[in-house]
């Protein structure tokens, strides 16, 4: 039993914190339009804890601003502490907060259940986020409409829990099929530009994950768990810590290696 | 040399492609996004701004429908036919009830909801100031306007006599008896639909509309007296 605990401690710690955070988050958006709770109310466009702090979606105020949109002062707070906490602690809303992140972690371990290793269906760069980020931004000054989100997948699954969810269940299960059968880690790890927005402000951030290359027995285990492995690229060939900013600090490849070659490292910082 | 321009004839056909691509996602985005956005028939809480402002300013949040105590609001969801995430309300379901205090406005963290077009001049909060879309009658199908006993819709505005009244018609059919047929003023009318939700005939024959939908406009040439719809019934005929 003791070595049972200790090996989902040593295994699932932050899997299983991340998976209580984001369920956690809905139950609170759904608790406060249900019953009336005063935690964390709204959505993760924008919300309030405790009906004081403003928390607001950076991009999304970003796309409402290039809009047109004259925003009360309230909302630019909210973005601002949403911008100044991920910054710190890098694109740690993917994998801590965003519920479509659940789905698509669905359907990779649907994929390693079912031991799927075919090659995906199309081909798709993992830059092309970028790309959809640029035309975000770009679309929603010509449209005068915060276009992301019009087919925000983030946004559908948050609001959904929380106000009903209509049709938006469809553009889920899409996701899920997506990833499931086209492109492994294809919605998250190649296209979506909240991401990518993380991605872009997380190169200064307090929290990486570092590697002891004397430790790492190249076993591979990490490669295999991470959600975009190309941040791994220091993996068995030298010290320091994991710069590339895609990473998510999910902390899968910390916790899946059994030979102490991967930490969490506070410091931050370009260390060696 | 042939090398070289076999490269370069790939380096562009790719960079075609790419362009391509965008700009045919970005087409049906676009098309889309404008298509969700051009819904209608769309009642917004009060204080919201015009509507294509309002799109541009509203987050999404949700925190108006939070604070609604009477669950009037709901946030659009795929299927709605609602620009996808932006709250409205169906007042034959449930109308405004007009709180004195505006909840859902003074819960907007963006000014989509503008609590100072809700303001008077000694800076008090005046819901009646909210402009939600306007009643409209139809007056082929109202009981009322057909000789029936029914002021079902007046009753239920807080505003009667100003965005609603009775006028009294000789009824054409008997003779000798009078038609109590209801007349909105939309320079009164809020739109928050209690007449809508207490309409008694099947479908409801009094309706509320976003003003752009209902209103027309005389032009600025026109120099009128403003409206007076109140009619001048003598004190005997009513
Ligand atoms: S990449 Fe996008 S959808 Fe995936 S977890 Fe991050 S924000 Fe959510
Ligand atoms: S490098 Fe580690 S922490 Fe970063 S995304 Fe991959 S598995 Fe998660
Ligand atoms: S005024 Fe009151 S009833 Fe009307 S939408 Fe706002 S909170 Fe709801
Ligand atoms: S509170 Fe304001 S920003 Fe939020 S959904 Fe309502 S109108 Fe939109």
């Amino acid at each position: 039993m003791r070595s049972k605990l200790r090996f989902v401690y040593a295994h699932y710690r932050f899997l299983i914190l991340r998976r209580a955070l984001q369920l956690g988050i809905l139950l609170l958006f759904f608790g406060a339009n249900a019953w009336g709770w005063n935690l964390l109310a709204g959505d993760l466009s924008s919300s309030r804890i405790l009906g004081k702090v403003p928390l607001a979606d950076p991009l999304a105020v970003l796309q409402l601003l290039l809009a047109g949109g004259v925003l009360a002062g309230e909302v630019l707070v909210g973005a601002l502490l949403v911008l100044i906490a991920y910054a710190l602690i890098g694109r740690a809303f993917c994998a801590w907060v965003c519920p479509v992140n659940l789905i698509t972690d669905l359907a990779e371990w649907t994929r390693k259940l079912l031991g799927f290793r075919e090659p995906p269906l199309m081909y798709l760069n993992r830059k092309l986020r970028y790309v959809v980020l640029a035309m975000v931004l770009v679309l929603s000054l010509a449209l005068s409409l915060p276009v992301f989100e019009f087919v925000s997948p983030i946004s559908a699954a948050a609001r959904g829990v929380a106000f009903g969810m209509g049709m938006g269940w469809a553009l889920l299960l899409a996701i899920f099929l997506f990833d499931l059968f086209v492109v492994r880690h294809g919605y998250c790890g190649h296209i979506c530009p909240l991401g990518a927005f993380y991605s872009l402000i997380s190169r200064f951030r307090r929290v990486r994950v570092r590697h002891v290359k004397d430790n790492c027995t190249l076993c591979g285990l990490c490669f295999n768990a991470c959600p975009e492995p190309h941040v791994l690229s220091l993996v068995g060939k030298h010290d320091g810590t994991v710069n590339i900013p895609e990473c998510t600090n999910c902390f899968r490849c910390v916790e899946v290696c059994d030979d102490d070659a991967l930490f969490v490292s506070l410091s931050g910082g370009w260390s060696k | 040399m042939a090398e070289v321009d076999e490269t370069r004839r790939r380096m562009i056909f790719r960079t075609l492609q790419g362009v391509t691509l965008t700009a045919v996602g970005g087409a049906f985005w676009a098309g889309f996004v404008h298509e969700n956005a051009q819904a209608e028939l769309v009642l917004r809480p009060p204080g919201a701004l015009p509507e294509d402002e309002f799109l541009a300013t509203c987050i999404r949040c949700g925190l108006c429908v939070n604070d609604c105590p009477y669950d009037t609001l709901k946030l659009g969801a795929y299927g709605d036919n609602v620009p996808v995430g932006t709250p409205f309300f169906e007042p034959r379901k449930v109308p405004c009830y007009l709180c004195e205090d505006i909840p859902c406005a003074a819960a907007c963290p963006t000014g989509a909801l503008d609590l100072l077009s809700l303001t008077d001049e000694e800076g008090e909060l005046d819901v009646s100031k909210s402009r939600m879309g306007v009643a409209v009658v139809d007056y082929n199908n109202c009981i009322a306007s057909r000789g029936l006993r029914c002021d079902a819709c007046v009753r239920a505005c807080p505003y009667i006599g100003d965005a609603i009244f009775v006028d009294t018609r000789r009824n054409p059919r008997t003779g000798k008896h009078a038609m109590l047929v209801p007349v909105v003023d939309a320079d009164y009318c809020t739109g928050c639909g209690l007449c809508e939700h207490a309409c008694v005939t099947e479908e409801p024959t009094i309706i509320v509309l976003p003003r752009e939908v209902a209103l027309g406009k005389a032009g600025e040439h026109y120099d009128l007296p403003s409206p007076d719809f109140t009619p001048e019934v003598p004190e005997n005929e009513i």
